[in-house]
């Protein structure tokens, strides 16, 4: 019998908060096997305690002031008992990890060769040529281009995805036998995402590595491993083989999870009070907004470059436009263009068929952050009350009484007038922000990227709110997000942007399932697969895309 | 680079230029009759009004001014009565009203004492305060952490002069370890240079030393909280070498920057060292001809102090650049 690459049981860790020995249990009584050459997932929503698992292989507490109790072994070691010239072996030598944030998890000082090589000498004590050496072997191997002298560059000087596979080779540089990647795709855009996961994929059938994926995304877990465990408030909820964990879930919360998820081909919630999806027929009345060949640049003389360049659309009432692109693509420049934040460069926006003219309560915004988009100084009822005031109501009375109609409009009680935004969770605040968009009572709503932040479960209550607000008011909607699967739920039409550009536009089914650009095509086919069959059989076709490529 | 070197120098000649508009326009309207000054208490009015002439103090404010200017550029002459002329050569700042010397050639005789104590408080600051503040951020937690932030504390509540008291009179008259210090220009003996001027580097350098210690200990620990730091951590890189190699980068930048500033301003502000210690600097140059209203050296030294600070301030900022790629020069 082979021991297991990673062995937890019964492992529970506390975190001190405050003084007095307080505590919050982040994990409760965690255990589970890997074996060398396996993948286990771990998913779960934030809070559950998926990264904190992760770290404890690593005996990233030490130090900290967290209590563990419960026993780790990875490789052979136990973790809570090595010695720190152990731990130091342990980590990086046995079992690599690969951490969300590719931009801030690497240092911006040095050079990436160096960072990978540093890494490398420890472990081997190979000398500084040969460690070098090695650096630029493994950076060549996870795709970068050119690597001898790339990787004399600097992390600023890498993209988001090329900052990720450096990470992956830093992992790499010491041949470890485990990979530990908290949420490594997260970051990036879902076409750079299936490539890094694809990566991830092939590394551990060349070298037999053991992963432990971390993510809050399950469709990104079914794709790449063979287990699954699924976590809530710390605890294990269920654990079994990737396919029936998720074709048939055994708890609850583990289905629950699951419905949550948007799919592309999942049911289409603005229709869910209404069983008959007839498109509508945009009525005889001018758009609630319409843009002619909108144009914007950034940056100085000689590096100026087109946010957007050249859009035109229109939307009209009770109509929800989805805005999807990837990072970069010019889709929240556009939205702050639609409601007034931001002035073209050239071109025009018209509401309701009339020249806009700076911010008007007819058009509002919701932001994709609902922790910063509040002031966290002042109470959520006052927030909600600012584009009344801005409208002119004074009285104090009439204030209230309209903000505690829109707070339980939104799912809030109007006694939550006087509360801040601390006190309330993601999912609340986000409802908090709408309720402050609908106050001076808009005709168009614009959207950024409002449930990105959110879990899912929090994810699909917000879509179905602002799905029912639509109908309703029968107020326009404009949703930009780069989650394709949930910009199909909520939309009747959609927009795929790229580089500042429309490059194709319809009603959602049409642009979903016959889809006419290749760039569509493309980001279709990197959206990750809830079925672990499909998911593989989509890998084996892009792989067969890069080599032909 | 060259494009960095030159924009800042057009910067600097910038700030300059406002500086000066600003001092001649506090001189135009500080109380008093220059002429009456520049002559001194024993003259009658005939007398007072050839000096007036002579120092061309007749004319407009802004013929004043651009006179001023034109002197700093190629030089001027001031007519010496009966048709003689008094060449001053550029840059000329004019004549002081209490000695007649050029304040050109002053600034120039007082500067190396300025310098010399500047930069030996720099060096003793870095070395001082970077390492106390790396070190208590090495042990943070430990014993000698505590220990070193009750010295800190203690160092950031003193004031100078009683920091430099202390010094003279526990290693001068106590002790009797140095005699009391008299300033020895380096070209004449280095070695007296240096230990005469040692009790002053040390007041002023340790001085500073405690605000340093704080602020590259705390710089270190947020440096230390980042992202990256954890990914070294997670790959086995030890306390040590995540410190020294890794926080140290992000912590130097706020060190650089404020030192910059710091000695910038050293250059005119040491005052109170400078008198303590009786050193021929800047400093003490400045408040003397403040006390007895002696404008043209007032107008002449704070302009130096000025390119002083911006040139400190251009040296930092490629210093920054250095360490931190990112930070383009433009």
């Amino acid at each position: 019998m082979t021991q297991a690459l990673v062995e937890v049981a019964g492992l529970v860790v506390d975190f001190p908060v405050g003084g007095a020995g307080d505590h919050v249990r982040a994990v409760d009584g965690v255990s589970f096997t890997l074996r060398a050459g396996r993948a286990l997932g771990i998913v779960g929503e934030s809070g559950s305690g998926k990264s904190t698992v992760a770290a404890a292989l690593l005996g990233l507490h030490r130090g900290t002031g967290a209590r563990l109790a419960g026993t780790v072994r990875v490789g052979g070691t136990d973790v809570s008992a090595a010695t720190p010239a152990e731990l130091r072996r342990l980590r990086g030598g046995t079992a690599a990890m690969v951490f969300q944030d590719p931009l801030s998890s690497l240092d911006p000082y040095l050079a990436i060769g160096d960072q990978i090589a540093e890494v490398h000498r420890i472990h081997s004590g190979a000398s500084r040529r040969a460690a070098r050496a090695r650096a630029v072997e493994v950076l060549d191997r996870v795709g970068i281009a050119d690597a001898v002298r790339r990787s004399r560059a600097r992390p600023h000087e890498f993209s988001g995805g090329m900052r990720q596979r450096a990470l992956i080779a830093m992992a790499l540089a010491c041949e470890p036998r485990l990979l530990i990647a908290d949420e490594p795709t997260t970051a990036l855009d879902v076409t750079v995402q299936a490539q890094i996961l694809d990566l991830l994929h092939g590394l551990r059938e060349e070298r037999g590595l053991g992963l432990l994926l971390v993510t809050h995304d399950v469709g990104v877990a079914a794709e790449s491993v063979d287990e699954l465990l699924v976590m809530r408030d710390g605890a294990a909820v269920e654990r079994g083989p990737v396919a029936s964990v998720l074709t048939a879930p055994a708890e609850p919360y583990t289905r629950e999870l699951l419905a949550a998820v948007p799919r592309l081909d999942g049911p289409r919630r603005s229709r869910s009070g209404h069983p008959d999806p007839a498109p509508r027929t945009p009525g005889p009345d001018a758009p609630v907004v319409e843009a002619v060949g909108l144009r914007r640049e950034f940056g100085r003389r000689g590096r100026r470059v087109a946010a957007v360049a050249g859009v035109s659309l229109a939307v009209r009432a009770g109509e929800t436009l989805g805005i999807v692109g990837e990072s970069g693509s010019g889709k929240s420049t556009l939205g702050r263009m639609l409601v007034g934040l931001l002035e073209p460069d050239s071109g025009q926006v018209r509401h309701g068929g009339v020249p806009a003219t700076g911010i008007t309560g007819g058009v509002q915004m919701v932001f994709q952050d609902p922790v910063s988009s509040l002031n966290p100084r002042r109470s959520v009822g006052e927030s909600i009350a600012d584009p009344l005031r801005a409208a002119g109501e004074r009285d104090t009375a009439a204030l209230r009484a309209r903000v505690g109609e829109l707070l339980e409009r939104v799912g809030l009680e109007a006694g939550h007038y006087d509360r801040y935004p601390h006190e309330f969770s993601g999912g609340q605040r986000q409802r908090v922000g709408i309720a402050r968009a609908l106050a001076p009572r808009p005709r168009l709503i614009v959207c950024d990227e409002p449930v990105s932040a959110l879990d899912v479960t929090t994810q699909a209550q917000v879509t179905a709110l602002l799905a029912e607000l639509q109908r309703e008011s029968g107020i326009a909607l404009v949703f930009i997000a780069h989650d394709l699967a949930v910009v199909r739920q909520v939309s009747d039409r959609v927009a795929v942007m790229r580089a500042g550009e429309i490059v194709e536009e319809g009603p959602v089914d049409e642009v979903y399932d016959r889809p006419a650009h290749p760039y569509t095509r493309q980001l279709l086919a990197a959206v990750p697969e809830l079925d672990p069959a499909l998911a593989a059989e989509r890998r084996s076709s892009r792989q067969e895309a890069y080599a032909t490529a | 680079m060259t494009r960095f070197v030159l924009q800042r120098i057009g910067g600097a000649l910038l700030v300059l230029l406002a500086l000066s508009v600003l001092i001649h326009v506090l001189f135009y309207f500080a109380p008093g009759d220059p002429a009456r000054l520049a002559c001194g208490e024993r003259c009658n009015p005939q007398q007072i009004a050839q000096v007036r002439e002579q120092l061309g103090l007749n004319e407009s404010a802004v013929a004043q001014y651009l006179h001023f200017l034109q002197g700093l550029v190629a030089g001027r002459d001031y007519s010496a009565g009966a048709g003689q002329a008094l060449h001053c050569d550029a840059p000329c700042l004019g004549f002081s009203y209490q000695t007649d010397q050029q304040v050109t050639g002053l600034i120039l005789t007082r500067l190396p004492a300025t310098l010399s104590l500047a930069l030996g408080a720099l060096a003793i600051w870095l070395l001082v305060g970077v390492g106390t503040g790396l070190l208590s951020a090495l042990r943070r937690g430990g014993i000698t952490e505590r220990l070193l932030t009750v010295l800190t504390l203690a160092g950031t509540g003193t004031p100078v002069f009683i920091l430099g008291l202390l010094l003279l009179m526990a290693v001068c008259a106590y002790l009797q370890w140095l005699p009391f210090p008299t300033y020895v220009p380096l070209t004449e003996d280095p070695e007296q240079w240096a230990w005469n001027l040692l009790l002053p580097w040390l007041t002023l350098g340790l001085f500073e030393s405690a605000k340093y210690a704080r602020l590259t200990r705390s710089s270190t620990l947020e440096a230390l909280a980042e992202d990256h730091i954890r990914t070294f951590r997670a790959y086995g890189v030890g306390e040590r070498a995540l410190v020294t190699r890794h926080a140290v980068r992000g912590a130097v930048a706020p060190v650089i920057a404020l030192s910059a500033v710091d000695f910038g301003t050293m250059i005119g502000g040491a005052v109170l060292t400078e008198s303590l210690f009786g050193i021929p600097g800047l400093g003490k140059t400045l408040i003397d001809a403040v006390r007895v209203v002696d404008l043209p050296v007032v107008v002449g030294v704070v302009l130096a102090i000025g390119a002083a600070v911006v040139v400190a301030g251009a040296i930092a900022d490629l210093l920054y650049a250095a360490a931190d790629r990112r930070v383009a020069l433009a």
